[in-house]
């Protein structure tokens, strides 16, 4: 039953981005951007940093406004929504951040309860199983509860991040760089809570990151941009589309180089200002 | 790769005199526009606020520690402000008032002052330092932290959420405290005036009787309204529209004070014109408003 309504769903995208633009003071972040994301689907923005992945996200949940262009979320174009309309909507959606973006003056049950209290009818022995079921999902002991953010360590606040974004059961789930700053053991954790959320329920998903681990392990499809500024004109920013299968047997040397962690050409603008830097790069791939 | 050149500066900003008149009319063009355009996001930004403000109360978890924040917490300083002002106003006209044989008039002249001009305004440009540069600083952490995009992306509206509680605390609670400082600044002048140099109470007390009227008290208290509202909503606006960075929370929580301290002595400026015309408008012969 649930296979046939995702099957149905996939015949209209969940997310379509149409000729989205971005700019920041007179900065091109993002230029004519077209995606779509069908619903069930774990796709991986990857791109160095500021090549406007995270802005791309915020921009699907009307964090920032397109310059030109417009979003589509289950048919509904959000840039047209007021206010109380797009408020309404971000149920739908669960955002874990960077830095996990938990708030400071409240205790860590305050912070995972905030959606529920926000807009839910649930009474508070409702809201408090909650909370620590969703806790216990992400690995956390209920003596978390009363702690604030800042006692917690990076890992611990990122999984706090995590049962927060899904507390709601959110529709969309979007990851800002999931396992930026962490060791590879917590890292490891957080891409299996992530396939195993998805696993749980029929749930699509957006992970930004460029660690390439993440990227390969939770996977259905790649998207690679580039910053707007090292692209020759009338280039698509969107410089690689498809499964990681594709993304092994590709050709293109700008995905080859970000795969690899290779810094190619960039080399010769170091070398511009450092004449003794060595002249041979690496070019084995 | 290519990158983007930058764009190429125009032949007409040379280095004559006509390239530099040039240039220095270009360059106070873009400060008018960006005054402008900073003076429109404010604008908007206070719309905002009073739509979500007459949309739905904010809860009262947001409401209660917002409260007790502008007001139970800024009164002892806000007292000692008011009552060392009273003291030291007593002490500089003193002198003055002896030398023609009217210190009786002390108090009218204390407590005038205090009541119409020093208690409002000090209370606000305290408010503006202790309470309003907090708010900037608080609200720029979380905009750095990205805790302003995780409301919003949770389905709470950051302005309703965080800045209408804040302006309903500054906006309600500035006029008791504004009463506080009057208080305070009348009992210490007071207490230096009549107690300390023993000026003659029943005279004291008769001239700012005859002086003071309700109407010079309720000058402070609307006054007081109006700095209360422009201390919460640039200190709101800096917080909201802070810069990354520990260098940006300063700068935001900087300029929250100095503009809040502008805006205090505009509205003081204009309103004292505008309330005293109203005054002589409904009473030409300067009669007692009450």
């Amino acid at each position: 039953m649930m296979i046939e309504q995702l099957l149905d769903e996939q015949q209209q995208p969940l997310v379509e981005i149409k000729d989205v633009s971005v700019a920041f003071e007179n900065q091109n972040i993002l230029q004519d951007i077209n995606l779509k994301i069908p619903a069930g689907e774990t796709l991986v923005l990857l791109g160095e940093s500021g090549c406007g992945k995270t802005v791309l996200m915020k921009t699907i949940i009307g964090l920032v406004q397109p310059t030109s262009g417009s979003v589509f979320f289950d048919g509904q174009n959000i840039n047209a929504l007021n206010d109380q309309e797009l408020s309404y909507l971000r149920l739908r959606f669960g955002f874990v951040f960077q830095n996990a973006a938990l708030f400071d003056s409240m205790t860590i049950g305050q912070n995972v309860a905030f959606p529920l209290r926000q807009h839910g009818r649930f009474n508070s022995n409702q809201i408090r199983d909650m909370v620590i079921a969703r806790l216990s999902e992400v690995g956390l002991p209920d003596s978390v509860v009363h702690k604030k953010p800042a006692e917690l360590s990076g890992g611990m606040r990122k999984r706090v991040g995590l049962a927060r974004a899904l507390v709601m059961n959110p529709e969309l789930i979007m990851y800002d760089e999931p396992t930026t700053g962490l060791d590879p053991i917590m890292s490891d954790v957080i891409n299996e809570l992530i396939i195993r959320t998805r696993r749980r329920n029929p749930v699509t998903s957006i992970v930004v990151t460029h660690d390439m681990n993440t990227a390969c392990k939770v996977a259905d499809r790649l998207v690679m941009l580039m910053p707007l500024d090292r692209l020759s004109p009338g280039e698509p920013q969107i410089i690689f589309d498809g499964t990681p299968a594709e993304l092994d047997s590709t050709r293109d040397r700008r995905v080859r180089q970000f795969v690899n962690g290779e810094a190619g050409e960039r080399l010769m603008e170091l070398r511009g200002r450092n004449p003794v830097e060595p002249t041979e790069t690496s070019d084995n791939s | 790769m290519s990158t983007i050149p930058n764009t190429p500066t125009h032949d007409i900003f040379d280095n004559t005199y006509v390239g530099r008149l040039a240039s220095w009319i270009a360059d106070w063009g873009k400060l008018v526009i960006d005054s402008l355009i900073a003076f429109g996001a404010f604008s908007l930004f206070n719309l905002r606020t009073l739509r979500w403000m007459t949309t739905r109360l904010p809860r009262s978890e947001t409401i209660w520690p917002n409260f007790y924040r502008v007001g139970v917490s800024s009164l002892p300083v806000i007292a000692l402000t008011g009552t060392f002002i009273g003291m030291v106003l007593a002490v500089q006209s003193y002198f003055q008032f002896r030398q023609i044989g009217l210190e009786t008039r002390l108090g009218a002249v204390i407590n005038m002052t205090l009541v119409r001009e020093l208690g409002p305004v000090l209370a606000a440009t305290m408010l503006a330092g202790r309470v309003g540069s907090a708010m900037a600083a608080e609200l720029g952490t979380m905009r750095v932290t990205e805790q302003i995009d995780a409301l919003a992306a949770m389905g709470a509206n950051p302005i309703h959420y965080l800045v209408v509680p804040r302006f309903l605390a500054c906006l309600f609670l500035i006029p008791t405290l504004t009463v506080m400082a009057d208080f305070m600044g009348v009992a210490g002048g007071h207490f230096y005036g009549v107690t300390w140099l023993e000026i003659d109470i029943h005279h004291y007390w008769s001239n700012s009787i005859q002086a003071v009227t309700n109407f010079d008290l309720m000058v402070g208290l609307i006054k007081s309204v109006f700095f209360g509202a422009a201390i919460a909503m640039v200190s709101c606006y800096q917080g909201f529209n802070c810069d990354a960075g520990a260098e940006g929370v300063g700068r935001a929580s900087t300029n929250s004070f100095v503009q809040s301290f502008v805006m205090i002595l505009l509205l003081d400026l204009t309103l004292g014109i505008v309330l005293d015309n109203f005054y002589f408008m409904f009473y030409p012969d300067g009669a007692s408003f009450f």
